[in-house]
């Protein structure tokens, strides 16, 4: 192990890891109001709806991400919209995302006994009321830890924007190494890096959980 | 890496012992073949000459996966390029004849060693002349003036190196030579680096970027994928290819001189130049 090259690049690791940093913080609040958005179509009473939804989870998420990132990247372009690897990486990231989240709160959502929601019915409280008071404040506890997986993957994947150019913290982790060829070393800090985002973030949402299931 | 630095040392010490072992063996064997058997070459030619005359042709190395160069035709199973002709036109200058000539594959990696093995007489394989090559082989003059250029969209402004300022926006492949180059000589530039030539020329075509830079040759290959896209501005580096033969065989190194010089004054070469690359060789 030889980490004297570092103190030469870490202005680019540092740059990396603000960018590596915006990235995530933008696509997890875009895929977290479209995933809630998309939950919403797919248990709605509206049928229209509910295909949308399903259409639109299905689509994403049994696609690989990097496709989604080519098509906002290079398909675009040949439609007049021409974005750079940093807004295309994040856009792809929360498109992509939202899809798991929208399906986490679903099933959150739907794992509430049916009995839970025909009782508030029964005692007066509209469909709406219900939800609400009844049905949301039990799926909250049991949304939170598939969904804080998916924020630590968002997190994770955003190193997707390395390959378009989104000057994220792999994308200058791989120009180091190419051209320190420490190659052990370099990969080293950059996972460094993302610990110190993803380790705070598994964290907080394991609090969160505690706290929320301690007011029941 | 430092393993690698070690391993290329050996490898190099290596090679020095065997041209050297070699090289005492090959004078002794001419000795004797010049008081030889009828047929033998004439006492002018003894040197590495004589004997690729006594053989009967002319191995020459090539590569076999470097377009415009050294391509395999899977189609037809022949390698082409401006090497391939370059050896043919070798080839006939020694024999009359341009298919006295027998093709072998190399790389980057094992031309060297099979020149000095004796596998081969020439190498004739995008081989940049440098210090520490001279040191192993003996060169040619140069036969292609490879370096840095530009590649850009048919019509763009940018012409050449001066056109680009640091607002530019520059395509380039991860970890060459290339990038830091380009980055020295506009500063504040900041390329956008892709995984290898290909994403970095579909990027290029996506409008990610105004300018593709790396060597020409890689360029002039691009263009011909794709003639909506030109090189401009001449090279900004320099890396001359130049032919090799094993150390000592002067009298092979001044034909395929000789060779290279008849080839530009007859204007074979510019032919040869404009087949392969699409467009007339700078003046020199």
């Amino acid at each position: 192990m030889d980490f004297s090259f570092v103190g030469a690049y870490w202005g680019d690791f540092t740059e990396g890891f603000k960018n590596t940093i915006y990235a995530s913080l933008l696509a997890l609040a875009g895929s977290f109001i479209l995933g809630i958005l998309l939950a919403v179509f797919r248990i709605s009473p509206w049928k229209v709806l509910r295909i949308l939804g399903t259409a639109y989870v299905e689509f994403f998420r049994n696609i690989p991400l990097l496709l989604v990132v080519y098509v906002f990247y290079l398909g675009l372009p040949s439609m007049g919209v021409d974005l750079d690897g940093f807004t295309s990486g994040t856009l792809g990231l929360m498109v992509y995302t939202s899809a798991f989240i929208a399906e986490a709160i679903r099933a959150g959502i739907q794992s509430v006994p049916t009995g839970q929601m025909e009782a508030a019915r029964s005692s007066g409280l509209s469909y709406v009321q219900a939800m609400r008071f009844v049905v949301l404040p039990q799926a909250v506890r049991i949304v939170i830890p598939p969904i804080s997986n998916q924020f630590l993957n968002l997190v994770k994947n955003s190193s997707i924007l390395g390959v378009v150019a989104g000057f994220d913290l792999m994308y200058f982790a791989d120009n180091v190494n190419s051209y320190s060829f420490q190659t052990i070393e370099t990969y080293m800090i950059a996972a460094g890096f993302y610990l110190i985002l993803t380790i705070p973030l598994a964290y907080a949402t394991n609090v969160l959980e505690r706290r929320l299931a301690r007011t029941n | 890496m430092r393993k690698k630095k070690w391993l290329g040392m050996g490898v190099s010490l290596m090679l020095l012992l065997t041209v050297a072992l070699s090289g005492c063996g090959a004078n002794k064997s001419e000795e004797n073949n010049s008081g030889g058997a009828a047929g033998s070459p004439a006492p002018g030619e003894s040197g590495a000459v004589g004997k690729i005359k006594e053989r009967g042709k002319l191995i020459v190395g090539v590569k076999y996966d470097t377009n415009l160069f050294g391509l395999k035709n899977t189609k037809t199973g022949d390698v082409e390029g401006f090497d391939v002709d370059v050896s043919k036109a070798i080839a006939k200058k020694l024999f009359g004849d341009e298919s006295k000539l027998e093709l072998k594959e190399v790389t980057s990696k094992t031309r060297t060693q099979m020149l000095n093995n004796g596998d081969i007489d020439l190498i004739v394989a995008t081989m940049t002349i440098n210090e520490d090559r001279k040191k192993q082989v003996d060169f040619s003059d140069v036969y292609f003036n490879a370096g840095q250029s530009l590649l850009v969209k048919k019509g763009s402004p940018i012409t050449s190196i001066e056109d680009v300022t640091k607002d530019t926006k520059v395509i380039g492949q991860k970890g060459a030579t290339s990038i830091k180059n380009i980055e020295e000589k506009v500063p504040g530039l900041r390329v956008l680096q892709y995984e290898n030539y290909q994403e970095a020329f579909t990027a290029l075509k996506a409008g990610k970027g105004d300018v593709l830079t790396t060597d020409n040759a890689i360029l002039f290959g691009m263009s011909q994928q794709d003639p909506n896209y030109v090189v401009v501005g001449g090279i900004f580096t320099d890396e001359p290819y130049g032919i090799a033969a094993k150390k000592g065989n002067t009298d092979l190194v001044t034909a395929v001189n000789e060779t290279i010089k008849e080839l530009k004054d007859s204007g074979e070469y510019a032919a040869l130049y404009e087949k392969w690359m699409g467009e007339k060789p700078p003046e020199a």
